[in-house]
């Protein structure tokens, strides 16, 4: 009796010690959420554990913060030494709130005054996705690309980087990281015909110490004698240059607008640029490299490690940029560093995070674009059918957001299920010709989206990347356009573009809580240990986006075609919310 | 009799179609934008002084070819890239009557040469002003301010052909 309580413990306590040290997935957690993704895994998951399935039905608002902003409040708050920090879209407001006093009074507020004239170069609405913290600041990208770097404690800027041009249509609106003492951040601008980057500052100075293109001669693109792609197809010189006609390269997309993980022991940077311009693929015979395609790099000097190309000669809008999440998995007998990526056509890869091999890449979303991938040569097998271009193509599945858009995913070691929210929406479109003019929109694809197959706009699934396929989903009305986030005690967290903040059992998708906000959510749910010790949990609600320009931009629907096609499948979301940004924070009493 | 009929009728057709086939062939650049300010003013007036609005004249009204000259050029200078086919989306729609700038010919004349703080690029100097006009006519024809014998009844695009449009509730064939 006495043995076999004793032993189970011993096991029980020796366990997470060896998979803490060897899997990535598994690091430290002190209660405060630094970056937007929580880790440099981007797993999104929290080990804190005071809010359960039995309590969480008694989860009550704690406080709000209104931003005073009608765009769409993307941002991931971030909570570092009993300070909340919160990035608005355009004008890019910097909040700090004291979370030592009651009712989270503001510190300061930094606002950087970006152009107003930046909101006509922001393709999808003037969103921010948030910021990184580090060593004592907090670091963002404003909408007129530039990079900031803010005291956390003052509210002084330290420096700001300028990095883009808006009369070259460039924009910036991702979460940046830091790592190795680099900010990493990526432009955006994929429908305005910019040439896409990503760059890295010296986190003290902001200092530009490198910038990789997406797109021209291995120079430009940091390729040198380090590059080893796993497949045939990346290998050759220049491949930047001589997979487009002429000199289209220059204005050909490729932007690195969405999530980057990191790997300390591989020291490798993660991330997918951009879809290739303009959408009308007519104009850009070739497999248009190094759009729509996944970057390893290293993080001091942007040094290409490997690439993968998700999407040769996407016809579909299919960036590559949605989260990569590092994990460690037990994947044909034998344990795997790995890579998960939902990928913008449908399909989740399993990629080997070594040297990117495609270990599988089965559809988490209706899709009848593609039949598969050749595990041999790596290569997307394209329905030929769905092609896009100068006709009229119908009933192509997913529509241009993807299968899932930026919405970042979470992943739970508890459960090694992957929690993704994500959209269910075909579409049809016609192409015409895209006129290049610097600074405004360089697209040539009429577009109409509308719901999938069962009617739903969007799902919340859970994946499992071991089986490759989907364990349970829950249906949306509307697109499930914000992030995912997972707890040790097995609840995730999402919100709807109808204003409810829901709990959901990890294991099996039953709801167990649920809030009605003042707005559509598409903003990164957290968690976090207050200064009195207790489990917070913090969402921004405040519709907008791609999705929610229908509300947030004021459009008048009865143009399908408006915000690039999204307006056809979301007329009647103006029926179900309104638009305004508040931050809300929820605890057991 | 039936002869005069006939030549009446052609006479009214000739007559009430004439300026809906008008085709400037050598436009004249007209020069509001460079000798007056066009942008709306504010109903709001300090001891109810006078400030009449300027009116012009669209030199291109009720010209069917112009309309689609502007429907072209529309499309041609990106501006459906930002206001998609009138609804909007990085920009706002312009198919409303609640507009930011004001909506009369020299009112949106004015917008497209300057530009607009909150994103709208000034294209004064890039569109020659005649083809300007011409999209100034455009946009008012979306809002049913040019005579139906003007305007295209239905275009041949999916945007504006309803019948093709997929209902929300699951168009997609498995
Ligand atoms: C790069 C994007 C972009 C392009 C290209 C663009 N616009 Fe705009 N436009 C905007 C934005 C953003 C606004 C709102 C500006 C503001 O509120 O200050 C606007 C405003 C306007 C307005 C004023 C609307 C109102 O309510 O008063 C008109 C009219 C207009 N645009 C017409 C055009 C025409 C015609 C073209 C093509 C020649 C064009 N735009 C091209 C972004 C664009």
């Amino acid at each position: 009796m006495r043995t076999s309580r004793y032993i189970p413990t011993w096991i029980v306590l020796l366990l997470p010690v060896l998979s803490a040290y060897a899997q990535i997935q598994n690091q430290p957690d002190d209660g405060q959420w630094t970056m937007a993704a929580k880790n440099y895994a981007s797993t999104r998951f929290s080990a804190l554990d005071q809010i359960n399935s039995g309590n969480v039905r008694n989860l009550k608002l704690a406080w709000t913060f209104s931003t005073g902003l009608t765009h769409g409040h993307e941002a991931a708050p971030l909570i570092v030494n009993n300070t909340i920090y919160i990035v608005t879209p355009w004008p890019n407001y910097l909040y700090a709130l004291d979370l030592s006093k009651p009712g989270a009074p503001m510190k300061w507020v930094y606002e950087p005054d970006p152009t107003p004239a930046a909101q006509g170069v922001a393709c999808c609405d003037v969103v921010n996705r948030g910021a990184a913290y580090y060593n004592g600041k907090i670091y963002y990208n404003t909408l007129d690309a530039q990079t900031v770097a803010v005291d956390a404690n003052t509210g002084k800027e330290i420096w700001k980087t300028k990095l883009g041009d808006i009369n070259l249509g460039e924009s910036m609106t991702m979460a940046p990281i830091v790592a190795k003492g680099k900010v990493i951040a990526g432009n955006s601008g994929g429908e305005f015909g910019v040439r896409g980057w990503m760059a890295g500052l010296d986190a003290d100075t902001g200092k530009i110490a490198w910038r990789a293109y997406a797109t021209g001669p291995d120079s430009d693109v940091l390729i040198g004698s380090n590059f080893k792609p796993f497949y045939q197809a990346a290998r050759g010189k220049d491949l930047g240059v001589k997979t487009w006609p002429g000199e289209t390269w220059k204005i050909g997309g490729g932007t690195g607008w969405s999530w980057i993980s990191y790997d300390p022991d591989l020291d490798l940077i993660y991330y997918g640029t951009s879809n290739p311009g303009p959408w009308n693929p007519e104009q850009r015979p070739g497999d248009n490299k190094w759009t729509s395609t996944l970057f390893a790099r290293r993080p001091e000097t942007g040094e290409a490690i490997w690439a993968y190309q998700f999407n040769p000669h996407d016809d579909h809008d299919y960036d590559a940029v949605n989260e990569n999440i590092l994990l460690d998995l037990n994947i044909g007998g034998r344990s795997r560093k790995v890579l998960a990526h939902p990928d913008r056509n449908g399909r989740m890869y399993i990629l080997d995070r070594t040297n990117g091999e495609v270990l599988s890449a089965e559809p988490f979303a209706y899709q009848n674009t593609s039949e598969g991938v050749d595990l041999k040569t790596g290569r997307l097998k394209v329905n030929p059918n769905k092609a896009s271009g100068y006709k009229t193509l119908r009933d192509a599945c997913p529509a241009p957001p993807g299968g899932k858009d930026w919405q970042p995913s979470a992943y739970s070691p508890k459960t090694g299920l992957i929690y993704i929210p994500h959209n269910n929406l075909c579409y049809e479109s016609q192409g015409v010709r895209a006129n290049y003019i610097s600074g405004t929109p360089f697209v040539g694809m009429n577009v109409r989206m509308y719901a999938g197959p069962g009617g739903n706009r969007g799902a919340f699934s859970a994946w499992d990347p071991v089986k490759a396929k989907t364990l349970w989903e829950v249906k949306e009305m509307f697109p499930a356009w914000s992030g995912a986030l997972v707890t040790a005690t097995n609840i995730v967290f999402y919100g709807t573009m109808d204003g409810w903040f829901k709990a959901l059992d990890a294991t099996n998708g039953k709801l167990l809580w649920q809030f009605k906000t003042g707005s559509g959510i598409i903003g990164q749910p957290v968690t976090y240990k207050g200064p009195d010790g207790k489990q917070y949990v913090a969402v921004l609600s405040g519709v907008g986006g791609w999705a929610g320009t229908v509300v947030a931009g004021g459009i008048n629907t009865v143009d399908g075609t408006a915000a690039l096609g999204f307006t056809n499948a979301m007329t009647d979301l103006g029926k179900y919310t309104t638009k305004g940004g508040t931050l809300y924070v929820f605890s057991l009493p | 009799m039936r002869t005069l009929c006939i030549f009446g009728v052609c006479f009214f057709v000739v007559f009430t179609s004439c300026q809906r086939e008008k085709r400037d062939l050598r436009p004249v650049p007209t020069r509001l934008a460079i000798y007056s300010d066009a942008a709306r003013q504010s109903p709001l007036r300090p001891g109810g002084a006078e400030q009449p609005q300027l009116r012009v004249t669209n030199p291109y009204n009720g010209s069917a070819y112009d309309i689609a000259e502007g429907e072209r050029l529309y499309e041609w200078y990106n501006c459906s890239g930002c206001h998609s086919h009138g609804g909007g989306g990085i920009g706002p729609p312009l198919i409303k009557t609640d507009w930011i700038y004001g909506g009369e010919p020299e009112n949106l004349f004015d917008t497209i040469v300057k530009g607009r703080p909150n994103g709208m690029p000034s294209w004064g100097g890039r569109i020659p002003e005649y083809q300007i006009w011409q999209i100034v006519a455009f946009i008012r024809s979306m809002n049913g301010q040019q005579p139906r014998s003007a305007t295209a009844s239905r275009a041949d695009t999916i945007e504006q052909n309803p019948q093709t449009i997929q209902n929300r509730t699951g168009g997609a064939t498995k």
